[in-house]
């Protein structure tokens, strides 16, 4: 098993990046997303959906690690998460 | 395709949903779809035959949950969810059921039903939706219905004291007792997967926020501002003893898992006592023939304190 991180080796560590998906539509704006999403990466938008609504959208998408706890709190299954593997430089 | 459809975009929880009854009709800020998604992501944690799941609810605004779930549902008349389950249940025992339905469908008109499913230890699923009130009907007051909480029925008040849904579960003889908030998805979550397998009666009390009612009526603020309130509140305390727990408007909300023991199901003492009437008898029977009457007699040994020496 290893261990340690080699400090000038060739192996970067590997970690989950976010790609936030909104279905606008089908949002109702009740912001559970924005509240609860730990890396606060989702803000409300000013503008409109079909229902009048004010969907989220993603502010700092770099800092999303794919938790998916937006998925899960939203109420109307408006908002998912899809995991993109990606190397820190 | 034309350029609507493509708008559309696949949500991971689509091929669990009646799609063509999305949007559904609960309230902005309303836990109910959340709830639904912890549901949902339980089911699949427990990597459960989703044909082999069916989901009963009564009437109210949780009780809608049957007609958005795309499972086998049935969506029975107030306060009966319990006993379908039950019919549904010993007739089709290789299935998963699963009540999921409010307070008051629950604990109010269907309340005798749920403590006898939980004494005999059926082995169904329970997730009530606790959001203190009679939602869908415009606010009444509920058996859950928290002292000096206001609802439509009791604008100075309620005086009623409620019942702790945990505590009478537990006292009632379930397998498995457990609170959340909607606020703990993932706790949640591992809970419904934890009942999906486990045999017996499973109850989950999920308390909830109902934005345009319950929280209109007690000044509370939007379903999000009820949202923070319960995460405040809340205290996981998985050794509390459920009968000393009840929810009030404003102490502790105490979640966790407080119940998960092995008694035997309904079904197990069914068969069980079936098997001693047919081994009785059955010695019956041998008993009677003359044959073994006195074969019965020889090898007879006593073995009580006052033959031996
Ligand atoms: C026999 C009968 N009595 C009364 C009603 C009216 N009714 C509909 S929903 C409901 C209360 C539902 O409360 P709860 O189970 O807490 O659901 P919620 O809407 O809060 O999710 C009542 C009394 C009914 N539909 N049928
Ligand atoms: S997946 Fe997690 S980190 Fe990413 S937006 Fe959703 S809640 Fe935030
Ligand atoms: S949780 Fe869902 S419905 Fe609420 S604001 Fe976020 S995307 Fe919209
Ligand atoms: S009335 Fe309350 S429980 Fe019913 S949908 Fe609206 S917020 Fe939810
Ligand atoms: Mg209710």
């Amino acid at each position: 098993m290893k261990q340690w991180e080699r400090p000038f080796g060739r192996s970067k560590p590997e970690t989950v990046k976010g790609e936030v998906k909104i279905v606008e539509d089908r949002c109702k704006g009740c912001g559970f997303c924005v509240e609860y999403c730990p890396c606060d990466v989702l803000e409300l938008s000013d503008k409109f959906n079909k229902k009048g609504y004010h969907p989220p959208y993603a502010e700092k998408l770099e800092e999303c690690t794919a938790c998916k706890l937006c998925e899960m709190i939203c109420p109307d299954f408006a908002i998912f998460v899809i995991e993109k593997e990606e190397e820190i430089d | 395709m034309s350029n609507k459809k493509q708008h559309i975009l696949e949500h991971p929880m689509d091929d669990l949903l009646r799609m063509d009854r999305i949007p559904h009709i609960w309230c902005p800020g309303c836990g109910l779809g959340s709830d639904v998604a912890a549901f949902a992501d339980g089911l699949k944690r427990a990597e459960v035959d989703f044909d082999k799941v069916a989901v009963v609810s009564g009437i109210g605004c949780t009780g809608r949950v049957a007609g958005y779930i795309k499972l086998d549902s049935y969506h029975t008349t107030h306060g009966r969810a319990i006993p379908f389950a039950t019919g549904l249940k010993l007739a089709n025992r290789d299935l998963t059921v699963v009540v999921f339905s409010g307070d008051g469908d629950l604990f109010a008109i269907g309340g005798n039903h749920l403590i006898h499913a939980a004494r005999r230890n059926l082995d169904i699923n329970v997730i009530c939706v606790n959001n203190f009130i009679y939602g869908m009907t415009g606010g009444q007051n509920a058996p859950t219905t928290p002292l000096g909480a206001y609802s439509s029925t009791a604008p100075f008040g309620n005086y009623e004291a409620p019942f702790n849904l945990v505590g009478i579960t537990a006292a009632a003889g379930a397998n498995y007792v457990a609170r959340w908030t909607t606020v703990q998805a993932r706790r949640l979550s591992q809970s419904i997967a934890t009942a999906a397998k486990k045999k017996g009666f499973c109850f989950i009390e999920v308390v909830s926020p109902c934005a345009t009612v319950f929280a209109r009526k007690n000044k509370g603020g939007t379903g999000l501002d009820l949202m923070k309130e319960f995460r405040n509140r809340t205290v996981i305390d998985h050794k509390a003893d459920p009968t000393q727990i009840p929810l009030t408007m404003d102490d502790e909300i105490v979640c966790g898992e407080f119940v998960n023991r092995e008694d035997p199901t309904f079904w197990e003492n069914v068969q069980n006592g079936i098997k001693d009437q047919v081994e009785k008898n059955a010695d019956w029977e041998k008993i009677q023939s003359e044959k073994n009457k006195r074969l019965y007699k020889k090898t007879l040994k006593y073995e009580g304190s006052r033959d031996i020496g």
